[in-house]
């Protein structure tokens, strides 16, 4: 892990070292690109600041995300189980893919508002897709003579459900969320960009405004902790739920 | 050696009546199994042997009730059944382990489906893990083991199905010929001491007459039975025995023929 962690740390230190000297030699002004030393001084002076609209941030897109694997988890199980209604939905839920949330986010602004809501809605629609899509090809997926020796077991549906299908279609689950929870900041974000008072998205434009550039990239920083963060709690929680996975691997 | 006149016996565990089996692919049909019958006594291991894709699987399916026949009549226990779905145990090439379950938690998969997971069933497990040498492996995955490991998990695992009759299915064909022997010598000494019937489907003429106490043979596809014969050897037996050798010349002859028809 950490040997992974140093040829991109030694790579990022370099390009920081690069990038304070260029802004030094060409005497960019701060307002048009900040050198790392002035972005370093802002992320201390602003620490309260950019910690009270990360926490605004973290929360949509964590409440997102639950909404999104809450729906998205259910509805492919629904889907799995009834084929009838796999066949509507999925077609829709594909075909809906086609329509940038981007688009209708003034839409979703208006109709649940300027506050938490909207930005959860956003996020959850962003992350819906991968986890619906990957947990039913897992359900599906599930080895069908592992199936077949429950059915000779005289298992009944549920029985082979929860012991062949469900653990069979957890790592396909997991890339879903890994996934989803990698692009629901995005979500976040152009909810906030279209219409709030609070988060990162927020804290951005109003610093863009005003030429707080050191500002921005400080809270780009926040922003890639948030999502580094949660998609490393994913992976946590991946190992935790699949204990077993450790030894396929080393295969 | 004598031909199948299908000798129905009252003490037959399992019978088998002129079962049939086509698929349909593309409009066309794929005769399978033409006319399959066959019986075992309770406590006997038979072997079916066969030239490869000659419809042996799909005869196990077949009768474990995985598949619909075209036709023919399935008897255990002198009674006329669907299939043997619930009254079978079925074992495969691929060890079928599940790999989110530790070996103990695997082998247990029959009890804990029919609800029957007692101190004494896990006793059971234990024991039978003991004496196919998987001591001390109840808490690891499957992913930890060898193949042979593996398979030998899977034996155990069928053995606690609690079923009298076993399907085999070339259980030991993804094995190499060292751990294989090993595991016919498992098989053999959990046979005599739990006496199931077993049907072991192989296309190892030794296997078969190391470990069987009668032999059917089959046709290419679509597969009949072509010839039945009895292996009265004492066991344990040896592959350099004469009578072994003249049973092996024996098969090979009917054999012979059927694999040139594959190839033809």
């Amino acid at each position: 892990m950490t040997k992974r962690l140093l040829y991109p740390a030694i790579l990022l230190i370099l390009f920081v070292i690069f990038w304070e000297l260029m802004v030094w030699q060409f005497q960019v002004p701060h307002y048009i690109l900040p050198a790392p030393s002035r972005i370093l001084r802002t992320l201390a002076v602003q620490q309260s600041l950019l910690l009270h609209h990360t926490l605004i941030t973290l929360e949509e897109v964590i409440a997102g995300f639950l909404l999104a694997f809450v729906v998205g988890v259910g509805l492919a199980f629904l889907m799995f189980q009834f084929p009838v209604l796999e066949k509507s939905f999925y077609p829709i839920v594909i075909g809906s893919q086609t329509i940038p949330v981007f688009a209708i986010a003034p839409l979703l602004v208006l109709w649940f508002g300027y506050g938490l809501s909207s930005k959860v809605v956003m996020a959850a629609l962003i992350v819906f897709f991968p986890i619906v899509v990957n947990t039913l090809d897992g359900l599906k997926g599930a080895d069908a003579d592992s199936v077949n020796l429950l059915r000779i077991l005289k298992a009944n549906r549920w029985q082979i459900l929860w012991k062949v299908r469900v653990p069979s279609a957890l790592p396909f689950v997991f890339s879903g969320c890994k996934i989803g929870i990698s692009v629901s900041t995005i979500g976040a974000i152009i909810g906030e960009w279209v219409g709030s008072k609070e988060g990162l998205g927020y804290l951005m434009l109003h610093a863009n405004a005003q030429l707080q550039i050191s500002l921005i990239f400080a809270s780009l920083i926040y922003l890639t902790i948030v999502g580094v963060g949660l998609f490393y709690l994913v992976v946590f929680m991946e190992r935790w739920a699949m204990p077993w996975k450790r030894f396929s691997e080393v295969r | 050696m004598r031909k199948t006149e299908a000798s129905f016996s009252r003490e037959s565990k399992l019978s088998l009546r002129e079962i049939k089996k086509s698929f349909s692919k593309d409009g066309s049909s794929l005769a399978v199994l033409l006319d399959i019958s066959l019986f075992a006594r309770q406590g006997e291991f038979i072997s079916i042997l066969g030239p490869s894709g000659c419809g042996k699987s799909t005869l196990f399916n077949v009768v474990a009730g995985l598949i619909q026949r075209d036709g023919g009549i399935i008897s255990i226990q002198y009674r006329e059944v669907e299939s043997g779905l619930g009254d079978v145990a079925y074992m495969q090439q691929k060890d079928l382990l599940f790999p989110w379950r530790t070996i103990l938690h695997n082998v247990l998969l029959g009890p804990e489906i029919s609800r029957s997971v007692h101190k004494e069933t896990r006793r059971e497990a234990v024991d039978l893990m003991n004496r196919v040498g998987l001591r001390g492996f109840e808490g690891n995955y499957p992913d930890e083991l060898s193949i042979g490991m593996r398979q030998r998990a899977a034996l155990v695992r069928t053995l606690l199905f609690h079923k009298d009759i076993l399907l085999l299915d070339e259980p030991f064909g993804a094995l190499d010929a060292m751990t294989r022997s090993v595991m016919q010598h498992i098989l053999l000494d959990l046979w005599m001491d739990y006496r199931k019937t077993i049907l072991l489907v192989t296309h190892d003429i030794e296997e078969a007459l190391l470990l069987s106490d009668r032999i059917y043979v089959l046709t290419a596809r679509p597969a009949t039975v072509k010839g039945e014969i009895s292996v009265d050897i004492p066991r344990p037996r040896k592959v350099t025995d004469s009578s072994f050798v003249d049973l092996k010349g024996i098969l090979l002859d009917m054999l012979q023929g059927e694999i040139e028809r594959v190839f033809t």
